[in-house]
């Protein structure tokens, strides 16, 4: 499942790259940092790319989630903290769907 | 012109919603409504979704099935909503939480949804609905006004943070219309607070519509933020 989290995230991430400008585009890796120290996202680029990334989990596994999180602006605990936290938090909440 | 005629309406199995559900498929929109029951009428071009719309599991799945049918929506009327006349001392919690899941967890909801299917077109419309007894600070409706105001303020923040995706966010603030909303309210009562309008008659449903589609309106897009209220409240 996991492997492809992270396909889906990587498709959003080419999606979102063609609106941020050239110094501001993400690389295609787990350990890519999105937001907070040493990432490249501002707030509104965080959003860009988290719409792209629930539209691409809904469309590979056909099971909406919403990304919104209270700890989203977090420092230390955001899901959106890299790339791979964000998987992680995927992997939960299509889990939790599934069981639910 | 907005690439997308899609409408998205809340409330639509009677009353008002039901109306402009009616009112805009007429028009040549495509219409999706939704209420807790199924709406009970078939139009071509309208499809129905049967949810609470505080319900966020069954919001989200509503707008990914929307999204895979339509692509992108175009407009957004939060017309769901509940009221209850009571005086504070005799309403129960329950009663509070009720009408501010509908008012103001559903709106919400509705809002962020529809604004990701709006967002990538830069062109959308949402209107909310208020009401006139927000500003008249009506006795016996603490709640039902309180849940408004949360949803005038919502609007006003919204069309903030939506403004960069071309998305306006705007309210309409009815009057009382004679709809199942009213239907319990006692007739001196109703009296009165018709006495506080400038224009002292009942609303009606061509009211509400004429001030959705100004908001609507693609030339609108410099107009956001902003609640018309009817009657002259």
């Amino acid at each position: 499942m996991r492997d492809r989290i992270l396909e889906a995230i990587f498709r959003a991430i080419d999606d979102a790259n063609d609106s941020f400008a050239p110094a501001d585009r993400l690389a295609k890796s787990a350990e890519t940092v999105l937001y907070g120290p040493g990432g490249n996202l501002d707030s509104l680029g965080l959003v860009t790319l988290v719409l792209s990334v629930e539209r691409e989990v809904d469309d590979e596994f056909g099971t909406p989630v919403s990304l919104a999180d209270e700890k989203a602006m977090s420092q230390k605990t955001s899901p959106f903290r890299n790339v791979g936290t964000l998987a992680d938090y995927i992997e939960v909440l299509l889990t939790e769907n599934a069981n639910a | 012109m907005p690439e997308s005629n899609v409408i998205v309406i809340t409330g639509t199995r009677k009353g008002i919603g039901q109306y402009l559900a009616q009112y805009y498929v007429e028009k040549g929109h495509c219409v999706v409504g939704c209420s807790r029951e199924p709406a009970g009428y078939d139009l071509e071009g309208y499809s129905h979704y049967t949810l609470d719309v505080s319900n966020e599991r069954d919001v989200v799945k509503m707008f990914s099935d929307v999204r895979k049918r339509f692509g992108a929506i175009y407009g957004l009327v939060n017309n769901a909503g509940i009221a209850s006349m009571n005086h504070s001392l005799l309403t129960p919690l329950k009663t509070v939480q009720r009408i501010f899941d509908t008012n103001v967890m559903g709106t919400f909801l509705f809002c962020r949804e529809a604004a990701k299917l709006m967002r990538p077109a830069k062109c959308g419309r949402i209107i909310n609905f208020a009401t006139v007894a927000t500003p008249f600070k009506l006795e016996g409706e603490a709640a039902y006004a309180s849940s408004k105001a949360a949803v005038v303020s919502l609007t006003e923040i919204l069309a903030r943070e939506y403004a960069e995706y071309g998305i306006t966010v705007n309210a309409v603030g009815p009057t009382p219309v004679q709809t199942d909303l009213i239907r319990s309210v006692p007739k001196d009562k109703m009296s009165r607070l018709i006495d506080r309008q400038a224009i002292k008659r009942f609303g009606e449903f061509r009211d509400v519509s004429n001030a959705v589609d100004f908001f609507l309106n693609p030339q609108s897009d410099f107009v956001t933020g902003q609640v018309i209220y009817l009657g002259g409240a």
